[in-house]
């Protein structure tokens, strides 16, 4: 082993614009996504027949035939057949989650070079059989006899034909993430006016960011879809105070389809390389990997939030980096709802919070707003699931990299099943 | 990629019927770095020997030209007189008349050419050498020089089966300066190319050709997500190059498949921004090193707006000029900065895509027209600003080309195009690709300030 240090950098990245639910891409399957938003990387960095160390990807709503959907990505792209590659899941949080992963292998010498990311399609998502269909068919293929054959099916009843669609819904719960994230937002009294105005900052930020050519190096159109497809670049305030809420129930319900994030498909991926590798190849280096944490909470039985975790997993890094929350020049929360990113903002300024929950002595405290998701985030962009990571750490590289060495950024992704994956960024 | 009508002619029946109607018989073309498999017979006016120094140079072993006389002439059975026949077919004819000066050397001339059209195989290739008129004194040298011209022009329209008639203008030119020309025009890369003249200078010490002369070398095309730009990258990558494949954001997606099947990168840029030249520059310099230089940029990013002028606005007006003239101009500006990391090296080639609209005008294209027509301005006026360097500027002009943009012209419109011009079929983008590299080719350092038809040598246009 050397012992010369390694520093696992970002390079660049590329996605396709993100496609509604139903879409642009609603003919796409993950697969025609994941290898578009690759054969793009590799376009954009001239690596075109070459081996990377690893291409490391994944999708929440996943066909079961997907099963090696990243290495079939690698083998229908321009990318050299000999790329090993695989998937991983972590709901949301699977995109940063294999920036992570790849990060750690750069830096631990197993690997000079991988790209991470992730896709996901509502469009095509994942129909399973019913239960007692499913039984009756594997009893039916392994019947000997035609006599045991039919009484196998025979034992198929009119309501086992209903096909189960994936609900975006808690398992433990039965609660959609909508409906705990009302919760959340009641619990924190986050206003509808602050989510709408959230919401309509998105959505102008992000149609600024297309207008002037942000996304020329980051993203790579597919199907003719040139832009995100949910983008409004003239909703506004007033407009978003006219839908009805569509979370909770009742007086206090303030979760509109214009605060919330829409179903959509896409595809987004992050190169990354071992920063002197990269050097040598006169390849970009934007941003370094500097730390990362994950934090999940007991949404069932413990009285969190559903999608609190990265309030937990940010105290964490920032302490074991020895930073305040205030130390970054940008920020960037995933805007799953526009109530998840005002009540973690409204955590950090806790009190209560910061002493009942983070068992700290004083809150975090404030983040600057303008520092916060400066080219709109989700709300206005779309959020295929296993796509925003690589979204937003591809456009924070590039950002920090823009502002210059020693800029600081810091990623946070709330994530289903109660967890939430953050990282630091610093540019080179 | 043939026409449903070139296949037709060439299935046994649909020959048949299309040949008693007196229809076109559209040839299969040779292409590519291919030289005639057949010989190539070599004439000379004179003691001239520059055709004859070159074709040594290229090692092409060429055999003795045949002359039209009354004494070479023999009398067949029906007592006709008969000119001298090749024993077999040919190649092609290099015809050296560079030192016709006088109206009774064109008898020779035609003396020459006689028994080589009379014996010439499919894709054959008549190479005319002459002097520029400007090159010569006196009136009759002068006049005789240009005669040439409507000579070969002539030829040209008389060949058949996908031969090609071309005129090479010299000047004080040299076997080696003149060697990538004329391979050139005898490969079948010069497919459709027949009827032009072309001129060349003298600069002194060139490189010989090579198969792959841009080993190494950074070659810039925009417009190269489809179409004849990606034809462009597809030739040069084939030559040896590293291609930067540029084109709008918006064609991005087939933009990274020309990049990556060339083994390129891809450049998602509109050329039209203020800053389009410094982004390509900082492209190259970064991702192929601060020392990298680009050898050769190729300017094929274009658009229509068509309209009858009475229609049009100054939105179709300025859209037009500043995509296709325009922006090149102030991207040259920047490359040709000595200076920039990334910039145009010196040696470096320029090369603009013109438009038969640019030469002859189009009905409905008068944004175009200027447009293209401004190219060839631009070359005229560039290509000696920036001889001290070694860098050239030269256009093509494309006719008739077979793409997906004009697959969407209308039938009658189309048919027309690809049939009335001298090899009855239209060009393909590799045709227009090929006389993009010849330009860029270092060997074709004494070529500047031209603009070669790539038409087939076409009735539209002319």
């Amino acid at each position: 082993m050397t012992s010369i240090p390694r520093t696992a950098v970002i390079v660049g990245g590329n996605r396709i614009p993100f496609g509604k639910a139903g879409g642009a891409y609603a003919a796409a399957s993950n697969q025609d996504m994941l290898t578009a938003a690759l054969d793009g990387l590799v376009a954009r960095f001239g690596l075109s027949g070459q081996r990377l160390g690893e291409v490391a990807a994944g999708a929440v709503l996943k066909h079961s035939r997907d099963f090696n959907l990243t290495r079939e990505a690698v083998l229908g792209s321009a990318l050299d057949p000999h790329t090993p590659a695989y998937d991983l899941q972590q709901a949301c949080g699977t995109g940063l989650e294999t920036v992570i992963q790849v990060s750690n292998k750069i830096t631990l010498g197993q690997i000079d070079s991988g790209v991470a990311g992730g896709v996901d399609s509502a469009s095509d998502a994942p129909i399973a059989v019913s239960e007692g269909l499913r039984k009756a068919l594997i009893k039916a293929g392994a019947a000997r006899t035609t006599a045991q054959r039919l009484k196998a099916l025979g034992a198929i009843r009119p309501g086992d034909l209903t096909p189960e669609t994936p609900r975006n819904a808690e398992a433990r719960t039965g609660l959609s993430m909508g409906e705990h994230q009302a919760r959340t937002a009641k619990e924190w009294g986050i206003t509808r006016e602050a989510q709408d105005e959230l919401a309509a900052a998105s959505h102008h930020r992000l149609a600024a960011a297309w207008d002037a050519g942000f996304f020329d190096d980051l993203a790579t159109p597919f199907l003719r879809l040139t832009r995100d497809q949910g983008l409004r670049p003239d909703t506004s305030v007033e407009k978003l105070a006219k839908l009805s809420p569509v979370f909770g129930k009742g007086e206090g319900a303030t979760l509109t389809a214009g605060n919330s994030t829409p179903l959509s498909d896409g595809a987004a991926l992050v190169l990354l390389a071992e920063q002197e590798w990269a050097r040598a190849r006169n390849l970009p280096v934007l941003a370094r990997i500097v730390d990362a944490e994950v934090a999940a909470v007991d949404y069932v039985g413990g009285g969190e939030g559903l999608l609190m975790a990265p309030a937990y997993a940010v105290p964490r890094l920032l302490a074991r980096q020895g930073l305040s929350l205030q130390d970054f020049d940008l920020y960037e929360i995933h805007e799953a709802f526009a109530s998840t990113v005002l009540a973690t903002l409204a955590a950090w300024e806790s009190p209560e919070f910061t002493r009942d929950r983070l068992g700290l002595e004083a809150p975090l405290g404030a983040v600057d707003r303008a520092r916060l998701n400066v080219h709109g985030s989700s709300l206005a962009a779309g959020h295929p699931f296993a796509a925003t990571g690589g979204r937003i750490v591809a456009g924070l590289a590039k950002m920090l990299s823009e502002k210059g060495p020693g800029s600081r950024g810091l990623v946070s992704i709330c994530a289903a099943g109660g967890q939430g994956v953050v990282a630091i960024l610093e540019a080179v | 990629m043939a026409d449903f009508y070139s296949t037709l002619t060439r299935s046994p029946l649909g020959k048949t019927v299309t040949g008693s109607l007196g229809l076109p018989q559209p040839a299969s073309l040779r292409r590519g770095r291919t030289l005639p498999e057949r010989p190539v017979a070599l004439g000379a006016i004179g003691a001239a020997g520059l055709a004859a120094q070159t074709l040594a140079l290229l090692g092409v072993d060429a055999v003795d030209a045949l002359l039209d006389t009354p004494e070479t002439r023999t009398t067949d059975d029906e007592g006709k007189a008969r000119p001298p026949a090749y024993e077999q077919r040919l190649g092609g004819l290099v015809l050296d008349a560079t030192a016709a000066r006088t109206i009774a050397d064109l008898e020779t001339v035609r003396a020459l050419l006689r028994p080589a059209l009379r014996s010439m195989g499919s894709s054959g290739r008549v190479v005319v050498l002459g002097v520029q008129p400007e090159a010569v004194d006196g009136v009759e040298a002068t006049a005789v020089a240009q005669a040439l011209e409507g000579i070969v022009r002539s030829v040209g329209k008389e060949m058949r089966s996908g031969g090609t008639a071309n005129l090479v203008q010299v000047a004080g030119t040299s076997a080696q300066e003149l060697a990538s020309t004329l391979l050139f025009l005898l490969e079948g890369r010069s497919a459709y190319v027949s009827g032009q003249p072309v001129r060349i200078g003298t600069v002194g010490q060139v490189p010989a050709p090579e198969a792959r002369p841009f080993e190494g070398q950074i070659v810039v095309v925009t417009g190269a997500a489809r179409g004849i730009g990606a034809g462009i990258a597809r030739v040069f990558a084939r030559d040896g190059a590293t291609v930067v494949a540029v084109d709008v954001p918006a064609a991005g997606q087939p933009l990274a498949a020309v990049a990556n099947e060339m083994g390129g990168t891809a450049l998602q840029l509109d050329i039209t921004a203020p800053d389009a030249g410094r982004r390509i520059a900082a492209h190259v310099a970064g991702r192929y090193g601060d020392g990298s230089r680009i050898h050769a940029v190729v300017h094929n990013a274009g658009i229509t707006r068509d309209k009858l002028l009475v229609n049009t606005d100054e939105e179709r007006w300025q859209s037009v000029l500043e995509v296709n003239l325009a922006a090149q101009l102030r991207i040259n500006d920047v490359l040709l900065d000595p200076e920039l990391p990334g910039g145009l090296s010196d040696g470096g080639r320029i090369v603009g895509v013109a438009s038969t609209s640019g030469i002859a005008g189009n009905r409905g294209q008068s944004n175009y027209a200027a447009s293209k027509a401004g190219v060839i301005g631009a070359v005229h006026a560039l290509a000696p600003l920036v001889a001290h360097r070694g860098i050239t500027v030269n256009a093509v002009a494309p006719g008739f080309i077979e793409t997906e943009m004009t697959g969407k012209v209308p039938f009658a419109t189309r048919e027309f195009a690809r049939r009335f011009n001298s090899v009855q079929q239209g060009g393909r983008p590799v045709d227009v690709a090929e006389a993009i590299a010849w330009f860029a080719d270092p060997a074709s350092a004494a070529v500047t300030g031209q603009v070669l038809r790539v038409c087939g040598q076409s009735q539209i246009g002319a």
